[in-house]
């Protein structure tokens, strides 16, 4: 395997942010589809269309639950993680480096049509972040937490909410392996009762409700509930910088398909999950950003053809969001194209005679139409 | 020459004169003659035309519209035509009343066969004495080549037809190796009227379609249409030069109206068998039929279009490769005792 020269960066144990990497001009002439440059933070338009590699490591730590599942087979086939830089992604970096602060969070919504790349660009940019040593709170799929829910307890906290231990427990499990060092540090500020015996006293590491929340599945949702609410007041104070990345936001203004024990069905406000997670997403606090992903593909009762934010996330949830900033991610460019395949190429990945030719590579532009997905599913069986 | 083992409908159907004895008799054709011109005249006024100038296109048309009939086979259809036509050609009596046949060679069994041949084989000798002569007398002695490519000599059925009697394979290659030998000698322009009662013109395929010349827009822009069907589903494309390889369908991307890799390999077809892949834009619209034969009607489309951009050596091999063919295929009839066109109903044994 090729050597980086970068430094070996856990992000779960140390410290601060990011070792820069150097281009080792010794290297193999990769050609020029590739860049050794591993931190996002460097990533420039000249980097545009370059694919970059992200070491294994990083990867288990910092997505743990993130990738799309494409994605993570080909992590597994090719055993590295090479994630293209693409423009969309390089602008919302550049408004997160040239953000205030001091105001009000602001809502970036990625959009586009299917298969175009807008989860990767969602991990690229929580990439980033998690390397400047932001706080991340990644949902890796919001519609996850509205449908194909087996169990459904009624919360403790609020009579009318609905809990889901499951789900909950997941995602605070994940959460935990990608910002470790941050739960020892943030400190509670209230004291919280679970159930009638446990609690957990003023000034404890958030540590604490995380596993409170993992040992007593019931009070899972709850746990989440605390945890983002610590994590959204202090935020505010500015000791840390905190990134909410949401995957498939529209899940939290649709329907849902979950229905109570007397067939009624459950709208998106009586679940404690989204409850909560609408609360992160309004743009009340400050000292960081929100970066949300529009998704057709999981999502409920809406028809394939609808990507624009209007139609995916209905009339209430785009009030809620109002105002945010639309980024829009389209198909490959001619450029991007030819880095992919041109990277599909030299793992071997296309095997066919016919594609190594010119005309194999006009096939499958025309056949893909330049959609990301749809070229991977393309070369697949090659 | 192989003998034909399966041959189509069409020629099995064709009636040679009756071997057996006379089925219609001579008096019975002429009434049905008569019969058919009283006929024709009543449709005539019947149509409110005239009588006098009503041709066998205007009988055609009438009948059509007077009993119309959705059944596919052409000749299954009602059919009104002059007696000559319908009823096959019939030997007449080849024996007087002393029973002394007229032709002298009857007794052989195939005596047109045998005086066709006879004749033929005059022309030959015909033919080498006039050579000799030529030789004799010094002059040089010429050879045209006649039509090599356009023609064709009659096939076996069309002989048969010829000569009212059943030819054997046998017998139609002699006679072909005979008509062959004949051309091939330098002085046979002699004969050539002769010659040419025995073949047929074949024109070549592409002689009946014509290219149509480049339009241009507008902008400068040379463009093509063409138009193609498959099934219930008909389409129109319009070929633009100058492009990026990009495609719309009824105003929608390729990528979203064609969902199945399948559809867009089809509409790939015939850019990538010219190797044009990224050099032409296409607009097309297309209704009916479904999502197959939709893909299969724009490729249809996309291919006639294509033929004015491009040398007619590309053409003829894209008329080969099947690309500019009508996909003749269509959902067959249900017919009736049956489940479907060809499923019978579960067999039960009681």
């Amino acid at each position: 395997q090729l050597d980086r020269g970068c430094a070996l960066h856990t992000a779960a144990r140390d410290g601060l942010s990011s070792v820069s990497s150097q281009d080792i001009p010794a290297e193999r002439p990769r050609a020029v589809f590739h860049t050794s440059e591993s931190d996002p933070a460097k990533h420039t338009e000249q980097h545009e269309g370059r694919l970059y590699n992200i070491p294994l490591e990083e990867v288990k730590a910092v997505f743990p639950h993130g990738l799309p599942h494409g994605f993570q087979q080909q992590i597994q086939t090719f055993n590295e993680a090479r994630v293209m830089v693409r423009k969309p992604a390089l602008e919302l970096l550049t408004y997160l480096k040239s953000s205030n602060f001091a105001h009000p969070a602001v809502r970036y919504v990625i959009y586009g049509e299917r298969g175009t790349g807008k989860t990767m660009t969602l991990c690229h940019v929580v990439h980033y972040c998690s390397r400047q040593g932001w706080l991340v709170v990644h949902i890796p799929d919001a519609h996850l937490w509205v449908k194909n829910c087996k169990e459904l307890l009624q919360s403790s906290y609020n009579k009318e909410r609905l809990d889901q231990p499951l789900q909950a427990s997941v995602w605070l499990k994940n959460f935990k392996t990608s910002n470790e060092r941050f739960l020892q540090e943030i400190k509670t500020q209230k004291k919280y009762m679970w159930g009638k015996q446990e609690s957990t006293e003023e000034g404890r590491p958030l540590r604490e409700v995380v596993e409170q929340g993992l040992a007593r599945v019931r009070s899972a949702s709850d746990a989440v509930g605390v945890v983002l609410r610590e994590i959204k007041q202090q935020s505010h104070r500015g000791s840390f910088r905190l990134l909410v990345a949401v995957d498939g936001v529209n899940a939290l203004w649709g329907r849902t398909t979950l229905r109570k024990e007397d067939k009624s069905p459950v709208s998106p406000e009586e679940l404690t999950l989204v409850h909560n997670l609408r609360k992160m997403v309004m743009n009340d606090w400050s000292g960081g950003a929100i970066v949300t992903t529009l998704s057709q593909t999981g999502s409920l009762f809406k028809p394939s053809s609808a990507y624009t934010p209007q139609e995916l996330l209905g009339r209430e949830g785009f009030d809620a969001l109002d105002p945010f900033v639309p980024i829009p991610v389209s198909n490959y460019s001619p450029r991007e194209f030819e880095s992919c395949y041109g990277y599909y190429l030299e793992r071997r990945w296309l095997q066919h005679e016919k594609a190594h030719t010119e005309d194999g590579k006009a096939e499958l532009q025309f056949l893909s139409g330049s959609n990301p997905r749809q070229l991977d599913r393309l070369a697949g069986p090659l | 020459t192989l003998r034909q083992i399966c041959t189509t409908t069409a020629v099995q159907r064709k009636n040679v004169g009756a071997s057996g004895p006379e089925k219609y008799t001579e008096a019975f054709i002429k009434k049905q003659i008569e019969e058919f011109n009283l006929g024709k005249r009543h449709l005539a006024n019947m149509m409110g035309e005239d009588p006098e100038t009503f041709t066998q296109e205007d009988i055609d048309r009438a009948i059509a519209y007077l009993f119309p009939s959705g059944l596919f086979d052409k000749q299954a259809r009602p059919l009104m035509k002059h007696p000559t036509e319908v009823f096959p050609e019939q030997r007449k009596i080849q024996w007087g009343e002393d029973g002394r046949p007229f032709h002298f060679l009857f007794y052989t069994g195939k005596q047109s066969y045998y005086s066709l041949m006879h004749e033929t084989y005059e022309k030959l000798l015909n033919v080498q004495k006039h050579q000799d002569q030529l030789i004799d007398q010094d002059l040089p002695v010429q050879k045209e080549k006649g039509n090599l490519a356009g023609s064709r000599w009659l096939t076996k059925i069309e002989l048969e037809e010829m000569l009212l009697e059943k030819v054997s394979d046998d017998d139609y290659s002699r006679f072909i190796q005979l008509l062959q030998k004949l051309v091939s000698l330098p002085c046979a322009d002699i004969e050539e009227e002769y010659i040419q009662k025995f073949s047929k013109e074949v024109p070549l395929q592409l002689q009946k379609v014509v290219i149509e010349p480049l339009q241009y827009d507008e902008r400068g822009v040379a463009f093509s249409t063409g138009e193609g069907k498959r099934k219930t589903a008909r389409a129109t494309a319009v070929v633009y030069d100058n492009g990026t390889g990009k495609i719309t369908v009824n105003g929608i991307d390729i990528l979203h109206y064609f969902p199945v890799l399948q559809d867009r390999e089809q509409l790939l077809f015939p850019f990538q068998f010219l190797g044009r892949i990224g050099k032409h834009d296409m607009v097309c619209t297309v209704s009916g039929g479904g999502r197959s034969a939709q893909a299969g009607a724009i490729r249809l489309a996309s291919a006639k279009a294509l033929r004015s951009f491009v040398t007619e050596k590309e053409v003829e091999f894209m008329r080969q490769a099947g690309l500019l063919t009508v996909d003749p295929r269509v959902k067959e009839r249900k017919k009736p005792g049956q489940e479907g066109p060809r499923r019978k109903f579960t067999w039960k044994k009681r």
